[in-house]
């Protein structure tokens, strides 16, 4: 019985190809931009979620919002290094790194456009303290000298961020001698130089904030109501994690109404566009469902063969538009954090949940178009019916 | 018979049908619209730009400062009228969702330079008169329930602390383009704050505001300002209003970028769609377009009547396209509203649907048309149904 | 084995309401080959829909072996028309996306046949009717004639016991429809199929049993023509 009913809804399909392929296209583009959309807060988010880790710590000054806001002095982040939480490294100092961030302009490849570089100055912990990072060409740069390393992303987009080049800011030039990969983390579009150098020549004589790791993971709470409570500091202290979660908080929203409001008119679209071919295909076959039920055929019947045609059709269209919403992966896009003013570059992420969803949302766009027709269709009157022509 | 009764009475024949596709053209209509107003919205700071103001701003990037000491060195440069300046102070009011943008400015000069901020004299006066005293846009009023003579308080984000000002006076905006959602105070009261807290952040300046003598010379302004200070310690970016608010969008220019390409392919959805409309119509006519035909009716009337009837349901859902997309961008607005603060819908956006429409309706006849045109009079007639 | 009481129907055309059929009483035995004939709008058609259970009457009752199916649920209906009644169509009816032998193959789904049975009667079926080399073939692809046979072939296949046919022959070609009715009329008199028709077709007429007349829903008292 099903093999029938199968085929009866996809040969009818096939019969009336022009409509069916006009549709499918229409349901296929609203599939692209729903998968693309989700993709796209797929990629936000790994980069965002997968910069930092979960027992590290960033201290910056209280009621900054980032980096580039706090300030913390010489004094203060001497304080901080002497807490007991502060893990020990091998050596027996501690692994914590005092870092200094602004943000520069710089021109871009090719286009001389300018457009905005986090400088990090970094202390000797600060490469081990994020193993996302990991060095692809070269070396760290060396502590007291006029050396940088660049993030893959800043290398490839920049001019003068390859290796071996040149970089000039600060008044001063600099070297690049290695360049590192942090994956989809936010640090591949950063500079990484010595903390004093990089101070003295911009003139800051604060540190931005100070990074370290947990001697043990649950000692974050007891660390963070005594630091913030400590007379002689105005800090706050967040799991790296969660510093770089707040930092695209703006962002990821806008992104998400935008998304969402756009998912609403499209799967209105792709309804209607359901809706109009499934009346038609009801109406050019009248006759034919009238001999059905002549035959005996029970309504229900007739109401589930046309729903599995209306499914049929947003299934096509649905991996239609996945299939080409998968080469958006290809693409990266780079655009300004509102909050840090920083440059994020994310990538279209197909996750398996995604590919599940799209089909759903096919299927039962599909279903929502076609369901009304198939109402009329399992109710036709069958006398009326035959004597359609 | 009136050739619009006729086009009419045929559109509707199939009154679901129709309908459903008026609704698809609505909804595509409404949806183009508003996004061309967001992306307007975007812009919406650097077309409010004036022609005779420069922004001069720390070459290195915006975190960094410019001295107060330019100040006069500024003034002397030829062509330039007025300088003004001041300081992003990111300050948060009660919580982090509540963004505004706030400025701690010169009070001598800023107002002269903004004359589409329109402020009543007796509160500018009072202003003035009140180092702690704030300045807030009407929009920005209206938003949080603010009356003059209120006490607002801003958390400090660079600065930190707890600022209180005093509201004393409300600006509207001169033109429908002017963003009424800033808020501004003196640049004296912070700058006294930072002598006392950490003196050395005093006597820094975020930009200088210049007013130029004439638009035309500002390029050579703007060259003359850079110069000065070159080599120095802090080296000057000037450039025009215009200019400075554009790379602000640029910052964006990648979602922007999408946002439009996403406009266009819902045009493109809408189309595939009536075109199918228009293919099942025209097929179940064809035997009334033989019929026609053996009457003496031509393949250009045939042509005619398809378009027509294309044209105007694609007319019909662009009239309700329109007519929604004032209330949604209202809608939009209330929501987003902070971060775009001029939303409106302009002229050039309800062209442009009307375009889309009338795209739609040609394309989606095309096909159609060009088959019932060719289809033999004979071959037409034998077609049941 | 058709016994029908008292039966009427009308329809409503706007504001106008037509009695189609009026008090109509009819005995039709089994193996009987029926003919009605009449102009049109007598009521013919109506009474043929009631008879196999497409339509249902405002009053009256009609009893088929025992059971009155004016009483059936739409559901019960359905499940009665599909072993019970047999279709024949003046166009055929044939769903034109399933080949010949599907087409044949449709009524059985509705029933609990395995599918080596079910193709068992399909091919005997095709056999009846002379087309078992056409099976593969989709009715665009077969002649009006042939697209007739299909269709007596899956009004048989079910081995109901009434065949209903609504002008078998209305849109054949003289020879075509000599065919269709020898194979009407051997299906009556081999296998003792009860047979009711509607035609307008006097060389169809002739082929039955009894033909009845209608005229304004009435049936004739007299002017019956036993043969």
């Amino acid at each position: 019985m099903k093999a029938i009913l199968f085929s009866y809804s996809y040969r009818n399909l096939w019969t009336r190809r022009l409509t069916t392929a006009l549709t499918a296209c229409g349901m296929a583009l609203v599939v692209f931009v729903f998968a693309a959309v989700l993709m796209l807060a797929a990629g936000l988010k790994k980069t965002l979620v997968e910069t930092g880790s979960y027992d590290n710590v960033v201290v910056i000054r209280k009621g900054s919002q980032t980096e580039v806001q706090s300030g913390i002095d010489r004094d203060q982040a001497r304080i901080i290094e002497t807490q007991p939480e502060v893990a020990i490294s091998r050596n027996g100092q501690p692994f914590l790194a005092k870092e200094m961030v602004v943000l520069i302009e710089l021109p871009k490849r090719g286009t001389k456009k300018l457009s905005n570089v986090v400088i990090r100055g970094i202390g000797r912990f600060s490469f081990d303290l994020r193993p996302q990072a990991r060095l692809v060409e070269g070396r760290m740069p060396r502590q007291g000298s006029a050396e940088v390393s660049a993030g893959l992303s800043v290398a490839k987009r920049f001019s003068g961020a390859g290796i071996g080049e040149r970089l000039r800011f600060g008044m001063r030039e600099w070297t690049v001698v290695g360049i590192f990969d942090a994956g989809a983390t936010a640090y591949n579009s950063e500079i990484w130089g010595d903390a004093d150098q990089l101070m003295q020549a911009f003139r800051r004589p604060v540190y931005s904030s100070v990074l370290f790791r947990l001697r043990d993971s649950s000692d974050f709470q007891s660390f963070k109501e005594r630091i913030e409570s400590d007379p002689r500091l105005t800090v706050e202290a967040k799991r790296e994690t969660r510093y770089y979660l707040d930092q695209s908080e703006v962002m990821a929203k806008f992104l998400h109404i935008l998304g969402l409001t756009l998912t609403i008119i499209f799967s209105i679209g792709a309804m209607i566009g359901a809706m109009i071919t499934m009346y038609s295909a009801v109406a050019n076959r009248t006759n034919e469902i009238g001999t059905l039920r002549a035959l005996g055929f029970s309504r229900a019947s007739i109401l589930f063969a046309f729903l599995l045609e209306a499914m049929f059709l947003g299934l096509v269209g649905g991996l239609a538009g996945l299939f080409f919403a998968s080469f958006m992966q290809l693409i990266t896009i780079s655009t300004v954090n509102w909050q840090t003013f920083s440059e994020l570059a994310f990538s279209f992420t197909l996750t398996g949940s995604i590919v599940y969803q799209s089909i759903l949302f096919s299927i039962v766009m599909g279903f929502v178009g076609g369901v009304l027709p198939a109402i009329r269709a399992s109710r036709m009157n069958i006398v009326e019916a035959l004597r359609a022509s | 018979m009136h050739i619009t009764k006729l086009l009419a009475k045929n559109a509707f024949r199939h009154k679901l049908r129709t309908g459903l596709t008026i609704l698809g053209i609505t909804v595509a209509i409404l949806a183009f619209g508003l996004l061309r107003t967001v992306v307007n919205a975007w812009y919406a700071g650097a077309e409010g730009s004036s022609a005779s103001r420069l922004v001069t701003r720390n070459a290195v990037s915006l975190i960094f400062s410019l001295p107060l000491a330019y100040m006069d060195r500024i003034r002397q440069v030829p062509g330039v009228a007025t300088v003004s300046y001041a300081n992003w102070f990111g300050g948060v009011y009660i919580e982090e969702k509540n963004f505004f943008a706030n400025f701690a400015i010169d009070k001598a000069a800023y107002f002269d330079l903004y004359p589409e901020f329109i402020l009543p004299a007796a509160q500018k006066k009072a202003f003035l008169s009140d180092r702690k005293g704030c300045v807030a846009g009407r929009k920005l009023a209206e938003r949080f329930g603010w009356k003059v003579g209120d006490n607002i308080v801003l958390k400090g984000t660079i600065f930190p602390g707890q600022w209180e000002f005093v509201l004393r006076a409300i600006y509207t905006g001169q033109r429908k383009t002017t963003d009424e959602t800033q808020f501004f105070f003196h640049w004296d009261y912070l700058n006294e704050t930072l002598k006392k807290t950490s003196p050395l952040r005093a006597d820094q300046v975020g930009f200088y505001l210049i007013g130029v003598k004439n638009p035309d010379q500002a390029a050579d302004v703007a060259a003359a300002v850079d110069n000065l200070f070159k080599n120095s310690l802090a080296e000057t970016l000037t450039e025009t209003e215009k200019a400075f608010q554009l790379s602000f969008v640029a910052m964006s220019d990648a979602i922007i970028a999408v946002i439009q390409i996403v406009s266009f392919i819902i045009i493109i959805i809408i189309m595939a769609v009536m075109a199918n409309t228009m293919a099942m119509t025209a097929r179940e006519r064809m035997t009334e377009y033989a019929v026609m035909k053996t009457l003496g009716f031509g393949g250009w009337h045939i042509a005619g009547l398809i378009f027509g009837e294309s044209l105007l349901i694609a007319g019909i859902g662009c009239a309700f396209g329109i007519a929604l997309t004032f209330p949604a961008a209202k809608w939009f607005s209330d929501t987003m509203g902070a971060f775009l603060p001029v939303f409106n819908v302009e002229k050039k956006t309800l062209y442009l649907d009307f375009v889309a429409a009338v795209i739609v309706g040609v394309v989606a006849a095309a096909f159609p048309t060009w088959r019932a045109v060719n289809t033999r009079i004979a071959e037409g007639l034998r077609r049941i149904g | 084995m058709v016994v029908i009481r008292d039966l009427n129907k009308s329809y409503t055309r706007g504001t106008l309401e037509i009695r189609v059929l009026q008090d109509i009483s009819l005995d039709i035995n089994e193996g009987e080959f029926l003919a009605f004939m009449g102009p049109s709008g007598s009521g013919k058609s109506t009474l043929l829909n009631l008879v196999a259970g497409i339509d249902q009457a405002d009053s009256g009752t009609i009893t088929i072996s025992g059971v009155d199916i004016t009483a059936l649920t739409e559901t019960e209906l359905a499940r009665w028309r599909a072993l019970n009644v047999g279709f024949i169509f003046q166009f055929y009816n044939l769903i034109p996306v399933l080949t010949a032998f599907e087409n044949v193959e449709l009524p059985l789904l509705l029933t609990e046949l395995s599918r080596k049975d079910r193709y068992e009667h399909v091919a005997t079926a095709l056999n009846i009717v002379n087309l078992s080399d056409r099976t593969d073939h989709y009715p665009s692809e077969l002649s009006g004639g042939q697209q007739q046979r299909v269709a007596i072939a899956r009004a048989l296949v079910t081995d109901p016991e009434i065949l209903v046919a609504d002008e078998p022959t209305g849109d054949l070609d003289r020879a075509s429809a000599e065919d269709v009715l020898g194979l009407m009329t051997h299906l009556n008199s081999e296998f003792g199929k009860t047979i009711i028709m509607v035609t307008h077709d006097p060389k169809a007429a002739e082929r039955a049993h009894m033909v009845r007349h209608l005229e304004k829903g009435f049936l004739d008292a007299y002017n019956q023509t036993p043969r």
